[in-house]
């Protein structure tokens, strides 16, 4: 069902934990749904220093969590949020159809915690948030 | 490895198999056959029977062979509404079915009949008073399953059949995850219509069969020759069903050493699970259930990662999480009892079996919360609750 890479990465889940002071953090799924991710990220001159991952979710949910922030990790930030579900689904060699969701929710967590670091540094330079 | 989903499949005894062997190149007769060859085999099939109607208390005509669980559910309802005289176009089951149940009224539904799919209690349990209410001068059939196979939650269908019984109506049970496990007296159980299948109580994958009582009209759903009676045509699964009948001969006589020693086994790890997890819980723990199964919910992780690092470490379980159905729903076993959705997604089973010993709950007991430990870590929802 699942590649040897999907289950290297659900065991032995790179980057996991909860980040102190992240400079972005995006936060994608529903507890209903079964999948929630968090993403933290430490960005420096646009490029992203650090990320970090928080998931609770199926084997495939943890898998494309971890193989995620390896994907983006030492990426400056425009290059980063280029960043696709068929990417992540590639790096894991592949993905059961019906898991195929997790890649999904991987792609947004990592957009979400970029454009969350974005408003933060906007907010910061004193321009009026876009969202706000 | 430790095995602990024996409501999903069973091994075959060894002593199913040893009798099952001559019947694939030695003694390959066909059941049909005139010739002494073939009714060798004919011979073997109704001691099967024999040893199939002994253990159901009943006679052994009203024993239809099949190919399993899934077909003795289609046959004995579709194959009775087909049959029967009494014209109506209402008919009733429980909303925690098994699918084998739950689809074929759903496509049902879509034929033209109406169908009432009975809520549960927050134990799972159908409600005497639920089902009375349901009833309509036109319901033709009910379908309600003897234990569920997530919870293993009994349902009382001593009641629901002699209400059923008072009114005229067929009444159905799915018995697959209770034949073999626990005994069931069809002389004396008000039920018209049983299925069962060989593999949930140590026989072979591939054969199961129906309890039809006497004189109830049943149409083959499966047409051809005049096997089973008219009821189900097809040459015999000659060695799956013999296989059935020694693994119906060992239940009868092995039933009652079993019960006490796997449902200490399986309190044992519930009770371990408690102490040893904060917020567990056990699914209907106070309710009637079947002895080897515990449905477990876990706060704070998915189903499939648990299951998954059981699995890396030897133990082998099933999970009602949407994510091993190849849904993105939970179990709607959970959901019917009014589990919410987060909750629903965080569920473990556990289902014991005879060749369980204490040694391996004891293992268990020392790497499941390890697991959940490990796996509540990398939940932000546990590292959330903790700040």
């Amino acid at each position: 069902m699942y590649s040897q890479k999907v289950l290297d990465h659900f065991r032995n889940p790179r980057n996991v934990g909860r980040m102190d002071n992240p400079d972005g953090v995006g936060k994608v799924g529903n507890p209903v749904c079964g999948d929630v991710m968090v993403m933290y990220l430490k960005i420096k001159n646009d490029i992203i220093e650090d990320a970090m991952f928080e998931t609770f979710g199926c084997g495939a949910a943890i898998a494309t969590s971890s193989i995620a922030t390896e994907l983006i990790k030492g990426k400056p930030i425009h290059e980063a949020q280029n960043i696709t579900n068929k990417a992540v689904v590639e790096a894991l060699d592949g993905l059961p159809p019906a898991k195929m969701h997790c890649s999904v929710l991987a792609e947004e967590a990592v957009k979400s915690a970029i454009e969350d670091y974005e408003k933060k540094r906007n907010e910061g330079e004193g321009k009026p948030a876009e969202s706000a | 490895m430790i095995y602990l989903d024996h409501n999903a499949t069973t091994p075959a005894d060894p002593r199913v198999v040893k009798k099952m062997l001559p019947y694939f190149s030695e003694k390959y007769g066909n059941p049909s056959s005139v010739h002494s060859f073939g009714q060798e085999a004919r011979a073997a099939i109704e001691e099967a029977r024999h040893h199939i109607a002994t253990l159901m208390h009943c006679h052994e005509k009203e024993i239809i062979f099949t190919s399993g669980g899934t077909e003795a559910n289609n046959l004995a309802i579709r194959g009775t509404l087909e049959a029967t005289k009494k014209k109506g176009r209402h008919l009733v089951t429980s909303s925690i079915e098994h699918h084998a149940v739950l689809n074929v009224f759903k496509r049902l539904e879509k034929e033209g009949y109406e169908v009432t799919f009975l809520p549960v209690n927050s134990d799972g349990r159908i409600e005497i008073q639920t089902l009375a209410e349901a009833l309509r001068p036109d319901t033709v059939l009910v379908s309600v399953m003897t234990a569920n196979n997530e919870s293993g939650v009994m349902e009382p269908i001593e009641e629901i059949g002699f209400l059923l019984h008072e009114r005229g109506i067929l009444f159905h049970t799915d018995a697959v995850q209770a034949v073999g496990k626990i005994p069931l007296d069809c002389s004396s159980l008000p039920i018209d219509l049983l299925s069962a299948s060989a593999h949930k109580f140590g026989g072979p994958k591939g054969a199961g069969f129906v309890y039809c009582r006497k004189n109830i009209r049943i149409n083959p759903q499966i047409v051809g020759g005049h096997h089973e009676k008219g009821r189900r045509a097809g040459t015999e699964n000659v060695p799956c069903i013999i296989g059935m009948g020694k693994a119906a001969e060992i239940a009868h006589q092995e039933i009652n050493k079993e019960v006490f020693r796997i449902g200490a086994l399986r309190d044992k790890l519930e009770e371990g699970i408690l102490k040893s997890i904060p917020e567990v819980r056990i699914v209907s723990k106070n309710v009637l259930r079947l002895y080897n199964t515990s449905l477990v919910l876990v706060k704070y992780v998915e189903g499939e990662a648990m299951l998954l690092n059981l699995d890396f470490e030897g133990i082998e379980v099933s999970s009602g999480s949407a994510c091993t159905s190849g849904s993105l729903e939970p179990s709607h076993v959970l959901l019917a009892c009014g589990y919410p959705h987060e909750d629903a997604h965080g569920s473990i089973r556990f289902s014991l079996g005879k060749t369980n010993t204490e040694e391996e709950i004891n293992t268990v007991l020392e790497v499941f919360p390890r697991v959940v430990e490990k796996l509540r870590k990398m939940s932000p929802f546990k590292a959330q609750s903790l700040t």
